[in-house]
């Protein structure tokens, strides 16, 4: 015994409801499947109802006179059998999983037409704008809302130095300096990296000192032959990149369900201006000689003293140098370049006493910081890492290195 | 003791008892359909019922080996003479995969099935007419003997395809046979509002051809009529249009309410010319069936519609990633 | 090889398809005896006889619809209609059945016809033996719209629209049929329907067009390569189903894109062909995409100043490369 329902039936294209003329059953008859149960009227056709099933009638839901929406209950019939009606199957729907586009990467540096001309309007630099878009893409959206911040900050600025008078702070003698532009950018990117990455550190000691004299002996002939120095600072993103070449883990990103390896090694180096700071990218450093890569730092640096570095200058960085020696820094911890995945400190070259075959020497020690995202990288790669790089930089000498 | 008019026309009593058979099936296929229309089940029927003589009568009077039909909505008597079978329309009626007129695609009474040699048709009206011509015209030019019939409703005589298609049968001498089944009604719209001459045959002679009358109600009729066609078509004389006068016994379709244009008493009327009874009042009158034959007859169609019904309502959808399928050869 | 007139290539083609099948006949107005009003047909009559050359009555959708019957018959049928302009009584025919008895069969019935019209203006054929029809078509997938610009393609494309188990229609442009001529191979050369064609490759602006535009096109930019201006060049050749592939490739080439039709603008095939570009190109672009296509009025007029006006010409292709070019 089972207990099935009759709800109003569609009669017809484009009808909607129907009204139950008459009931032409009552409670505790016996219909046959098929038997007309009620006269239905409807806009377009009058109709007698069958029933779907042989039973008895159980209860009448609905009224003569009532108007019901398709598919709505009328009454209730007692079956003898279970299985008299089944569902119709429907057929097996197989949802494949739609792919998501190659596009979804690299999309960084794809501006459309709209985002350009903004851009250029209020002469923005696209690098210092994040992209919400699909793969990172700058939406006109975000360059607007970057615009707009840029404005607020200006105004803020304002207000600041003339009407709102600052909170007292102790001696009242304290210098305000409003947030704004490129220093905005920069916390704002600096506090993105913090937050969505889980930095880890790692340290190692380089003995440079056959690199140092190499470099030292053939300085000046390089600057009169070239125009621009030779410093160890090529000699170190030089040595990267080639380890970077064999350590694509390193060389990588963090895309939320995956991590993307590139292909490329295209190399940020971090360049100060005043209060600024820019990150211009060597690209395809792994394929450039140490003087290829002194060059392409000369000219960067230059440009980026010059305000001459262009969005493409900036795009695209695999991995970060970080020349952080040149202040005189020992030992720092970086701040990963949102999306990479480390940024490698390259720490001042110091004279220290070391003992090699127990007696005392002055060698030329470096060390090498690195900050590394532990989504993507563990210890043990990221300390095979810092070995190769020592490796090559400890063979270079006047024999084994052309530059 | 009613005369019997079978024999003359070369059919054997087992012969009328299948004729009737699958007047009578078509008939219970279709009461079943307005059944599931009425249930919710099916949402569409268009029906054969008062036209099963016409249709059952011309099949019979073709070689279901060799010839071809283009047949319009209502013509479940020929397709179920041609070879289709009971759960292949409730399948139509359903719309479900194995359907093999469409699998699914179209709706019921759009049949197709080119094993059977019957020609997928349209809802436009008349357009299958050009195409039994175009397969006339390639048996003439293919030196084969089968003809092929097309049908359509008295409406559809007014479409340009009909004159189109008739004259250009006309000119070339092909061998096709139209079969008007003339119900007096196109949807709502009687005859006398449809067609200006006095009947429809007449309008055979504008394209060089017989055209003839014959009672729709009367299967041997209508048979006879086809087989003379058949013989003039296959002996290159040329096509033939015949008319055959039949009522419709239902409204136009499941969407239709016919109260709006024809009273209770019109029907009423028509039903007496209900060509299942007459053909049946004949077979008894010619001791050809008694009453217990028809009884187990009646019950055998019954068994086969309703597993047939229960095989289609429990059949496959297809599949929605087959939506693409089949717009051009893969 | 042998240099033949475009016209010459599709009778060339007729000739050897029902040389080669048995079941290809024409059927079409004044196709017979007389070898068809452009004489598309000279000879055929005298060598296949009636039964393959069939003088129709003169009834478009008898036409059209006599063929379908054939064709799911398994007959090759080469409906002619005698311009496209009269090709209107067939639609019926056309769209409701041609184009959909494969899919509403579900594949149990095909319908290989072909059907070629004369189209294009002018020649002085004023509003009704000029128009482009082929907008009508290209809205109704189980179609194919060919329309060839050359007497090389017309030949290998005719032949693979006979061939073509789906219905085929193959406008001819009926100015092309003499003014242009080239060599055609006299082997069996059958070119793939749906696969546009390089015609010119060139860096500094893409055009994208079909039929007798394409031979303005390449005269504009044979003249404009001395001004040191460089036109990459892609005919349609069909025109429904697009070969999207191609047309972004050819887009993406030079980053600034001309498309140019015969018929009117608004509602063209070359609108289609701009939302392609507009989906799929954003990044590649350089320029506006710009359009050049005949005025919107209903057709071209039979005065000769007024066709010139509505006809689009080499010096207007050549004026709206120049000013892609430089933008």
């Amino acid at each position: 015994m089972a207990v099935k329902e009759i709800t109003m039936p569609k009669l017809g294209e484009s009808v909607t409801e129907g009204t139950i003329n008459s009931w032409l059953v009552n409670v505790g008859d016996t219909v046959k499947k098929y038997d007309p149960i009620a006269e239905i009227m409807t806009d377009k056709v009058n109709a007698e109802v069958p029933s779907s099933y042989s039973g008895v009638i159980k209860e009448i839901v609905r009224d003569e006179g009532d108007t019901v929406l398709v598919g709505e209950l009328i009454c209730y019939i007692e079956t003898e059998s279970e299985q008299e009606q089944r569902e119709p199957s429907e057929a097996v729907v197989e949802q494949a999983n739609v792919a998501t586009d190659d596009d979804s990467k690299n999309m960084r540096a794809r501006y459309s037409p709209a985002v350009v001309k903004l851009a250029s309007e209020h002469n923005i630099n696209l690098n210092n704008v994040e992209g919400t878009g699909l793969g990172g893409r700058i939406t006109r959206k975000d360059i607007k809302q970057y615009i707009q911040s840029l404005q607020t900050k200006d105004n803020g600025k304002t207000s600041v130095t003339t009407s709102v008078k600052p909170e007292q702070t102790g001696s009242g003698q304290d210098k305000e300096i409003a947030v704004t532009g490129v220093r905005k950018v920069i916390a704002e990117n600096m506090v993105k990296s913090k937050r969505e990455i889980p930095h880890a550190w790692m340290a190692v000691e380089v003995d440079v000192t056959n690199m140092v004299s190499y470099r030292n002996k053939i300085k000046d002939d390089f600057k009169q032959r070239e125009g621009y120095s030779l410093t160890y600072f090529a000699f170190f993103v030089h040595a990267v990149a080639r380890a970077l070449k064999e350590f694509p883990e390193v060389n990588s990103m963090w895309a939320d369900d995956k991590i993307i390896q590139r292909h490329e090694v295209n190399i940020s180096i971090a360049v100060a201006k005043e209060n600024e700071l820019f990150v211009p990218v060597i690209k395809h450093a792994n394929e450039k000689s140490v003087t290829g890569i002194a060059k392409e730092i000369y000219q960067l640096a230059h440009k980026a003293r010059n305000n001459q570095l262009q969005a493409e200058d900036m795009e695209n960085g695999t991995f970060t140098v970080n020349n952080t020696g040149t202040f005189g820094s020992v030992s720092s911890m970086g701040i990963i370049n949102h999306p990479q995945a480390a940024i490698l400190q390259v720490e001042s070259i110091v004279k220290r006493p070391v003992i090699i075959n127990d007696m005392f020497a002055a060698r030329d020690i470096v060390s090498l910081s690195l900050s590394l995202d532990h989504r993507i990288l563990d210890g043990l790669i990221c300390g095979r890492f810092l070995a190769r790089i020592k490796e090559i930089l400890e063979n270079i000498n006047e024999e084994t290195t052309t530059i | 003791m009613t005369e019997n008019r079978h024999s003359s026309l070369g059919l054997s009593n087992d012969d009328v008892i299948n004729m009737y058979k699958k007047m009578k099936l078509a008939r219970k296929i279709d009461e079943r359909m307005w059944l599931l229309n009425r249930a919710g089940k099916i949402p569409f029927v268009i029906s054969c019922q008062g036209q099963e003589a016409a249709q059952v009568g011309a099949s019979f009077a073709l070689d279901k080996n060799k010839d071809y039909v283009a047949p319009y909505y209502r013509d479940m008597g020929i397709v179920l003479s041609f070879g289709m079978t009971t759960r292949d329309l409730m399948l139509s009626g359903f719309a479900k995969a194995e359907d093999p007129s469409s699998g699914g695609r179209q709706m019921p009474g759009h049949f197709g099935q080119k094993k059977n040699r019957i020609i997928t048709g349209s809802s436009p009206v008349t357009t299958q007419i050009p195409h039994a011509v175009g397969f006339a015209l390639a048996a003439k030019l293919k030196e084969k003997d089968f003809v092929t019939l097309t049908t359509l409703g008295d409406g559809s005589t007014n479409q340009g395809d009909f004159h189109e298609g008739l004259n250009f049968a006309g000119v070339h001498k092909l061998p096709v046979i139209t079969l008007v089944q003339n119900n007096k009604l196109a949807i709502s719209v009687p005859f006398e509002k449809q067609i200006a001459s006095e009947n429809i045959a007449v309008r055979a002679k504008s394209y060089g051809m017989p055209g003839v009358i014959v009672n729709g109600n009367d299967p041997l009729e209508v048979y006879d009529a086809v087989k003379k066609a058949r013989e003039r078509a296959v002996s290159g004389d040329g096509p033939t249009l015949i008319e055959a006068l039949t009522v419709r016994l239902t409204a136009h379709s499941s969407d239709d309410n016919d109260r709006t244009y024809r009273t209770k008493e019109e029907l009423e009327e028509a039903k007496k010319n209900d060509c299942i009874k007459l053909f049946s009042t004949y077979l008894r009158e010619t001791g050809i069936v008694t009453e217990k034959i028809e009884e187990k007859l009646e019950e055998e169609i019954m068994n086969e519609v309703n597993e047939a019904t229960d095989y289609a309502e429990q059949a496959k959808f297809a599949s929605p990633d087959t939506l693409l399928d089949h717009v051009y050869e893969k | 090889m042998a240099e033949i007139s475009y016209i010459q290539a599709i009778n060339a083609a007729m000739k050897e398809e029902m040389e080669r099948d048995e079941n290809v006949f024409i059927v079409g107005e004044d196709v017979g005896s007389k070898g068809g009003v452009f004489r598309a047909t000279d000879g055929l009559y005298q060598t296949f006889g009636e039964d393959r050359v069939i003088d129709a009555p003169l009834a478009e959708s008898a036409i059209v619809g006599v063929s379908i019957g054939s064709a799911m018959y398994g007959m090759r049928p080469i409906a002619e209609i005698q311009f496209a302009d009269f090709i209107m009584p067939a639609i019926n025919q056309i769209v409701s059945e041609a184009a959909k008895i494969r899919y509403r069969s579900n594949n149990d019935w095909n319908c290989p016809i072909t059907i070629r019209a004369p189209y294009g203006g002018g020649i002085s054929g004023a509003l009704y033996h000029s128009q482009s029809v082929e907008a009508m078509f290209n809205s109704h997938p189980g179609l194919k719209i060919v329309m060839p610009s050359t007497p090389y393609d017309a030949k290998g494309l005719l032949k693979a629209a006979i061939r073509d188990n789906d219905p085929v229609l193959f406008f001819e442009h009926k100015r092309a049929y003499r003014l242009l001529k080239e060599q055609v191979p006299e082997d069996d050369n059958v070119i793939p329907i749906g696969k546009a064609d390089v015609k010119r490759e060139g860096t500094d602006v893409t055009v994208i067009t079909y039929g007798l535009c394409v031979h303005f096109a390449k005269q504009a930019a044979n003249r404009l390569e001395k001004e040191g201006i460089d036109v990459h060049i892609l005919d349609l050749r069909t025109v429904y189903p697009l070969d999207q592939a191609s047309i972004i490739e050819a887009a993406g080439k030079t980053g600034k894109v001309l498309l140019i039709t015969e018929d009117n603008k608004e509602g063209s095939i070359i609108g289609e062909v701009a939302a392609i570009i507009a989906e799929h190109c954003l990044f590649e672009l350089d320029a506006p995409i710009r359009r050049l296509a005949a005025p919107d009025v209903p057709a071209m007029p039979f005065a000769q100043p007024l066709e010139n006006a509505f006809m689009v010409n080499e010096e207007q292709i050549e004026q709206a490369i120049r000013e892609l070019a430089i933008f």
